[in-house]
């Protein structure tokens, strides 16, 4: 297990796979939307130096996840802000880690309720094992399996960081 | 031996929404910062997010209000919850039915949440103490006694203007005595910081333990209004001054009404406010209701977010048992 991650290596991957898959699909000018919080951040390193010209997205999915009576509120947590029309666009969706699945389910739903892109593709700094809805990353910085003790979390923004916790 | 607050569950978060006294600041805080998330929500496509699904929210209004009610039924279904709006004046009251027999009726059809606005203090309160325990109650404003929503939106408008209420001179100005809204703001003002809050009207309508509150009394308004940062007027309830506790309209308004020339003496940005419904030319001028200085009508906005956050809050708070995060 890498003990050590090197997160600027990761995001450099990701932004040289982000311009191959961009320039395949024939989209010039995508929306980037970041998950609250650790997204924001992995998202804002993206879209410096992919240099879109739209501002960036960010999504609070509270509002909408799926385990809302179980966890409660919480406010600390910035507001979503989507300064753009979604509808007909192409977006980028990033988060820093995808496990579940269950977040990425409720930022589509949240995109949704502001318009129809005409596509999404989804970013992840991290993708681990661990997966209990049907959804997969289309771009990966790092792939790692984990048991279910063990917990990858982001630390930022400056500098980011990538640690593996092991509960009990 | 003192009585936990009714309104906290066992790990001192909200259950019910009854009344500001007693509540902390930082509950206070939270709700405002949960609204502010959800103030986007009204500017969206789809003006809802699937928060209270499949709850069911009833509306008990047993005394008139349009703002009030649907602003509450607006905040509901934004939330995605079902809302059921009951009218008691016309309902089975007038046929002799209890309270307490209403209620177990309303649990008997699983409601998760009753508003209740009622005209005898501490009906709210009531019907908290006898709900089913996953049952909660908000106060849509009882009797004289309090009107905490309305108290939380004006906090939540103060501070869009204002940021810090730890700088701010706060001047309400009206029939304090009778006046729900003024009470549940002063306790909300004091609660988060306001180191100067003013309350202005006749002898007859400040009530008598008004310095108690932590308040300033003052009864001539040029010099209680003088360099305030918000100016709150609040309704002249018409139907008081059969009482003789007033003159007339017209001598209310030159008195304590808000003129132009009266704006004045406050900051030159100071903002005004009024809780609706206004009566034009009585206690606030027209120009000045409608002018740059009023936010009155972001009042009204405001006070759907902070329905949502109260709602959300109090249903969404996760069971008793803390749970692994």
């Amino acid at each position: 297990m890498p003990e050590n991650i090197n997160v600027h290596a990761l995001l450099e991957g990701m932004t040289a796979a982000l311009r191959r898959r961009l320039q395949e699909d024939g989209i010039d000018d995508p929306l980037m939307i970041g998950i609250q919080t650790g997204g924001v951040w992995v998202a804002e390193a993206l879209h410096d130096k992919l240099q879109l010209q739209q501002p960036l997205g960010k999504l609070n999915i509270s509002f909408y996840r799926d385990d809302f009576t179980r966890i409660g509120m919480h406010p600390q947590v910035q507001p979503s802000s989507l300064p753009f029309d979604v509808n007909d666009r192409h977006i980028i969706l990033v988060d820093d880690v995808l496990h579940t699945g269950r977040t990425i389910r409720a930022a589509l739903n949240e995109i949704f309720d502001y318009g129809r892109p005409a596509s999404v593709i989804l970013a992840a700094l991290v993708v681990r094992s661990g997966r209990e809805l049907p959804i997969c990353a289309d771009i990966v910085g790092e792939e790692l399996q984990l048991s279910d003790r063990q917990h990858v979390k982001l630390t930022g923004p400056d500098p980011l960081k990538l640690a593996i916790q092991e509960s009990k | 031996m003192k009585q936990q607050d009714i309104q906290l569950d066992s790990q001192g978060r909200l259950r019910h929404f009854l009344t500001i006294e007693g509540l902390k600041r930082n509950i206070l805080t939270d709700i405002l910062d949960t609204a502010e998330n959800f103030s986007t929500v009204g500017t969206r496509n789809v003006k809802k997010v699937p928060l209270l699904r499949g709850k069911t929210i009833a509306n008990l209004f047993f005394e008139p209000s349009t703002r009030t009610r649907t602003t509450f039924e607006l905040a509901a279904k934004r939330l995605s919850a079902d809302v059921l709006n009951i009218n008691i004046s016309t309902s089975s009251t007038t046929k002799g039915e209890s309270l307490l027999d209403m209620l177990r009726n309303l649990e008997a059809m699983h409601c998760d949440m009753f508003v209740v606005r009622h005209n005898a203090s501490g009906a709210a309160h009531f019907f908290a103490k006898h709900v089913a325990p996953h049952i909660s109650v908000i106060n849509g404003g009882d009797g004289s006694h309090a009107h905490p929503t309305q108290a939380m939106l004006d906090m939540f408008t103060i501070r869009r203007h204002k940021q810090d209420f730890t700088k701010l001179t706060v001047a309400i100005v009206g029939d304090i005595l009778h006046s729900r809204v003024a009470r549940s703001q002063i306790h909300a003002l004091t609660t988060l910081g306001v180191p100067e809050v003013r309350v202005i009207g006749p002898q007859t309508l400040i009530p008598k333990d008004a310095a108690g509150l932590g308040v300033h009394v003052y009864h001539d308004m040029k010099e209680g209004i003088r360099d305030a940062d918000v100016v709150i007027m609040l309704r002249l309830q018409r139907e008081r001054m059969q009482g003789a506790l007033l003159p007339s309209a017209n001598e209310y308004y030159r008195t304590y009404g808000l003129s132009p020339s009266k704006l004045r003496l406050a900051k030159p940005d100071a903002i005004v406010m009024h809780p609706g419904p206004i009566n034009r030319g009585v206690e606030i001028a027209s120009s000045v209701a409608d002018g740059p200085q009023s936010v009155i009508l972001e009042q009204v906005t405001n006070g759907i977010a902070i329905r949502m956050a109260v709602m959300s809050m109090v249903l969404g708070r996760g069971p008793e048992e803390e749970a692994e995060e």
